[in-house]
């Protein structure tokens, strides 16, 4: 479509626009947001993904339980969000613009297929008016585009029936956008092309649904002028972009070959975890067997069973398998075997709110095992430190013989950012190690190999498994002697070897690099300690508060246990600790428990990430508080928005009975 | 018999070196056997230790996977890898542990509570999947460790601790369940024949994909004597009923009794003498239709009716492992070795300056 590219103004030059992509389960959103970020980050622009979504597949259409919505940033310059308020919502149908239209700030453009604003709609949505004409809008600059009837005329002629051509009125909508924020949507037809493959009609109602939608941008007149955002000017190198889920599942695939070992996944399929099921089995090329289990469980059991055999084993789940899990870990604990398992957190409890977004699992990880059963925990903080946390789980699992818990969330998993691809050469090289003869000599001076003889540095025990002669052992849950691994039931025992676990794991300190802190200058009284997919919103709060000429320190940790050996230290260094989480303040509990600082909790539950600016202002009231206040007092945390109980403040300032 | 292999760390599996002449001690762990002095576990793991120097396989890819439950410490007594999991689960971790590493031997040590009651869903998937294991149910219709609670093969109205007035439940029928899961192989024998039962341990571990063996195994502490009407010395004649592939199915001292399909196409009794000999079902074990062996497997409605024992079904299916193998290699094959490098690459990527 080069024909379709010289408008007739220049563009107005922004330096980045936040959109969201809204309709019902069925529109296509999330294909269109897709494609818009492809776009953009071929075009060279930062940017971050918010993939929004129900659980139902197909909720009733066009009710609010329905609406499903991408919101993707785009920047001239390295971005950390997926943006706090949409400045364009396009809204496919009456519900999709009520469930958006509160997020919107003053000035907004809003986009709506007016073909769907008649009466039914409106009436599901719960409007008793025509929000188009009653003048609620009047703060936002509409735009009223029949995007239904335009893409169902444009295909007309090509045979395709009202009924499917609807179906393209997602692409009308891409076309439409792509005009207005001047990017080619040449590659999105290549992909129609490729995609739809076959399937002719659909592939031709879809090109010229797309096409309809540029064009009808440059020929309605409606819009006063199109606007640019420049590539931005990032690190060099070569990029992608990519979700959590799949540097997820990258990581793995990394971690095996960089460990020589086979990688065998066991696991069952549960929101938000299955796309890394989906993309490890779709790479059998590199000896990735992938087994679909009966049960989480079955999922976890067969990745011990694989681990015991020598290979690379992992199971991926979200809180509601997590805790069918846990009885595994504990044997995983008590065995001494590599095991990963990685925990995509969702909203709980129970099936709470699979699509959306929660870090409520981080307690869960530490305890949620019976007996004194301690594991590292390694959290990622963006979709793309999703590869590289992998491959630090793995490295941790297999040098220290120890379950691992990684955690992510369905933000970081269905998110994206462009990432600058590292060189594999860097890659950290895994040794698994394995036991290659006997270890001790017994009474009667044979040599022989006993399965909990540790390593004196790292405390691990040796990984033999099954093939080697001479090594033959028996392992199990029960309790076992100190060395020999026999089943024991003496309690000085029992003592020794539960304290012998906890060192282990303790000991990982030391293998971790220290607490990273972005403190500018080192004057910062404010400290904010993050984890997790907060990153991004601490990150561009911190920005902010710069920007207004305050001093403040961010520190993400990654390894949430042990932690790194210098957090004490540093906690130790600030006036005041902000922990913001999207839980009820559980690092928070760590911390104070760990270090006895009076760290103040900042929370939020809304299943969405936290947004830059109420980060921004809950620092602000903390700098604020220090500056004015008398140092650690509690003024600081009700400035905030008052003091439950727990010391834990909502993000909206609100305290719920 | 401790042919250290290469020191390497890797799965030589010993290929170049012959397999090692062993005795019945060599597979013997020096842990002391701890079940009740009686316990019908004691046969088996003899019929078990005994077996094994005769199979031509190694130690060293020999895997004993167990869940928990009295059966469930056998691995401990094993000299050969072992692990001793937890209770129902031990399908599941020989699944990973099979699909991985096609080169061993892996045998289930599992009881009725453990794979019937905790872990029932594990097993009949593992049978579905036709997983390349050998699973031994030892059959003792009580819960053991626990102190004497009913089981899921326990009779009804049996009184137990846990059910003073009797169990209202309606019991599993273990062969039934497993034919219904599509098992590939399904077999029966007791703790009072060791000849018969490392006959059928012997099948069962020739057989490629997921092999299942009932076993009746008395408990003489909390359920003594549940199988004795059956396979009591001086009742075995007239009680079990021996399935012999190719063979008309007939038991009694002189043969006299016999098993025909009655007019309504379920399996009966008979008497030779009143049938005739021509008129005997012949056992095929090979048989694709499972109905048969499935009405086999309910011929006797509890052990105080003439019982069947033997191999009830021997059939070929894909085994699981091997097929994952084989597409992990079909795709190597076609798309050559993954490169790392490459799959960073395979979305869209692009490059700034």
């Amino acid at each position: 479509m080069s024909d379709t590219t010289i408008n007739e103004h220049e563009p107005e030059v922004l330096d980045r626009v936040i959109l969201r992509f809204a309709g019902d389960s069925g529109d296509g959103m999330q294909l269109v947001g897709d494609q818009f970020t492809t776009i953009s980050a071929l075009f060279g622009n930062d940017l971050a993904t918010f993939p929004d979504f129900p659980a139902e597949i197909r909720a009733p259409a066009g009710t609010l339980a329905g609406v499903s919505a991408f919101q993707v940033q785009i920047s001239d310059h390295d971005i950390l969000t997926p943006g706090d308020a949409p400045n364009v919502l396009v809204a496919m149908n009456p519900a999709a613009l009520k469930a958006n239209v509160a997020t919107l700030p003053p000035g907004a453009t809003v986009i709506v297929n007016v073909d769907a604003f008649e009466e039914r709609n409106l009436t599901k949505a719960g409007y008793d008016v025509n929000p188009l004409t009653d003048g609620s809008l009047s703060a936002y600059t509409v735009y009223e585009i029949p995007m239904t009837s335009i893409t169902t005329e444009v295909s007309k002629d090509a045979g395709v029936k009202p009924r499917d051509a609807e179906r393209s009125k997602n692409f009308f909508a891409l076309g439409l956008i792509c005009w207005l924020y001047t990017r080619p949507v040449d590659g999105t037809a290549e992909w129609i092309k490729s995609k739809y493959e076959g399937k002719f009609l659909v592939m031709e109602a879809n090109l010229r649904a797309l096409k309809a939608g540029y064009h009808f941008g440059e020929t309605a007149e409606l819009f006063a002028s199109s606007f640019e955002v420049h590539p931005a000017t990032l690190e060099p190198g070569e990029y992608v972009n990519i979700t959590g889920n799949t540097a997820t599942a990258w990581g793995l695939i990394a971690a095996a070959k960089q460990s020589g070992l086979p990688l065998f996944l066991g696991t069952y399929p549960i929101t938000p975890a299955s796309d890394i099921l989906h993309e490890l089995s779709k790479h059998k090329e590199f000896g990735v067997r992938t087994f679909q289990a009966e049960d989480e469980i079955a999922g976890i059991g067969a990745a011990l069973g694989a681990a015991f055999g020598g290979a690379l084993g992992v199971t991926t789940t979200s809180g509601p398998g997590a805790d069918l899990k846990a009885e595994m870990m504990g044997l995983g604990v008590s065995l001494e075997l590599p095991l990963l398992i990685i925990n995509i957190q969702r909203g709980g409890p129970s099936t709470g709110l699979p699509t959306k977004t929660e870090q409520a699992d981080l307690l869960h990880a530490m305890y949620g095992r019976h007996g004194e059963s301690p594991l590292p925990i390694v959290a990622a903080k963006t979709p793309s430190h999703c590869f590289e946390a992998t491959i630090e789980a793995v490295r941790l699992a297999v040098k220290y013989r120890t379950p691992v818990i990684l955690l992510s969330d369905g933000y970081l998993a269905n998110g994206t950012e462009p990432w600058r691809l590292p060189d594999v050469a860097d890659l950290p090289v895994i040794d698994p190690d394995f036991a290659s003869g006997p270890n001790h000599t017994d009474e009667d001076g044979n040599e022989v190999f006993w399965p909990y003889v540790r390593d004196e540095t790292t405390l691990a025990r040796p990984w033999a498994p099954p093939g080697l002669a001479g090594l033959e052992h028996r392992i199990g849950g029960l309790e076992k002697a100190d060395g020999s691994g026999n089943v024991s039931y003496d309690g000085d025992n029992h003592e020794r070897m539960t304290r012998l676990r906890a060192a282990k794991i303790a000991g990982i300190a030391n293998d971790i690099p220290p607490t990273d802190v972005d403190d500018e200058d080192g004057h910062a009284d404010v400290l904010v300690v993050g984890w997790g997919s907060t990153y991004g919103a601490i990150a561009a709060g911190v920005r902010r508060v710069r920007a207004r000429g305050h001093k403040v320190a961010h520190a993400h940790l990654v390894h949430l246990n042990p932690f790194p050996a210098d957090l004490g230290d540093v906690l130790g260094r600030y006036r005041r600790v902000l922990v913001p989480e999207v839980n009820m303040g559980q690092l928070s509990r760590l911390l104070r428990a760990e270090y006895l600082v009076d760290v103040v909790s900042f929370t939020q539950l809304k299943g969405i990430p936290f947004r830059a600016a109420s980060m921004e202002s809950a620092i602000l009231e903390l700098i604020r508080a220090e500056d004015g206040g008398d140092g650690r007092s509690g003024a600081v945390t009700s400035s905030v928005g008052g003091t439950p109980v727990d010391g834990t403040v909502p993000a909206d300032g609100k305290v719920y009975p | 018999m401790t042919d250290l292999a290469q020191a390497d760390g890797t799965h030589t599996n010993g290929a170049s070196v012959p397999v090692p002449v062993t005795t019945r001690k060599d597979w013997s762990s020096d842990q002391e056997v701890r079940w009740c002095p009686g316990c019908g576990d004691y046969t088996i793991l003899a019929a078990m230790q005994m077996l094994l120097p005769d199979l031509g396989v190694r130690r060293e890819n020999t895997v004993f996977l167990s869940g928990i439950g009295c059966a469930a410490r056998l691995p401990y007594y094993m000299n050969t890898y072992g692990m001793h999991s937890i209770h129902g689960r031990a399908p599941a971790i020989a699944t990973g542990l099979a699909a991985t590493r096609p080169d061993l031997d892996v045998w289930v040590i599992t009881g009725d509570g453990d794979s019937l009651s905790i872990g029932g869903n594990h097993l009949i998937h593992a049978l579905r999947r036709n997983v390349n294991i050998t699973i031994l149910l030892f059959n003792n219709q009580i819960y053991g460790l626990t102190k004497g609670q009913y089981s899921p093969t326990s009779e009804m109205a049996k009184v137990t601790k846990s059910t003073p007035f009797g169990s209202l439940e309606q019991p599993f029928n273990p062969l039934s369940l497993a034919l219904g899961a599509e098992a590939s192989f399904v077999a029966r024998s007791h703790d009072m024949d060791r000849k018969h039962m490392t006959e059928m341990f012997r099948r069962a571990h020739a057989h490629k994909g997921s092999s299942f063996v009932e076993i009746y195994q008395n408990c003489n502490v909390f359920n003594d004597g549940a199988f004795e009407q059956i396979t009591g010395k001086e009742h075995r004649s007239e009680m079990l009923i021996p399935l012999v592939h190719g063979e008309p199915i007939r038991f009694g001292a002189e043969g006299e009794h016999g098993v025909v399909r009655g007019p309504d196409g379920a399996v009966e009794v008979v008497s030779v003498a009143d049938v005739g000999e021509s008129a005997l079902l012949v056992h095929d074990e090979h048989r694709e239709n499972p109905g048969l062996a499935f009405q086999l497997s309910r011929l006797s409605r509890g052990p105080y009716e003439p019982t069947p024992i033997g191999v009830f079904r021997d059939v070929d299916r894909p085994e699981y492992g091997l097929e994952m193998t084989r597409q992990v290699d079909a795709v190597i094959e076609r798309k050559g070795e993954g490169d790392i490098a490459a799959l960073l690459r395979s979305g869209s990527s692009w490059t700034v300056e």
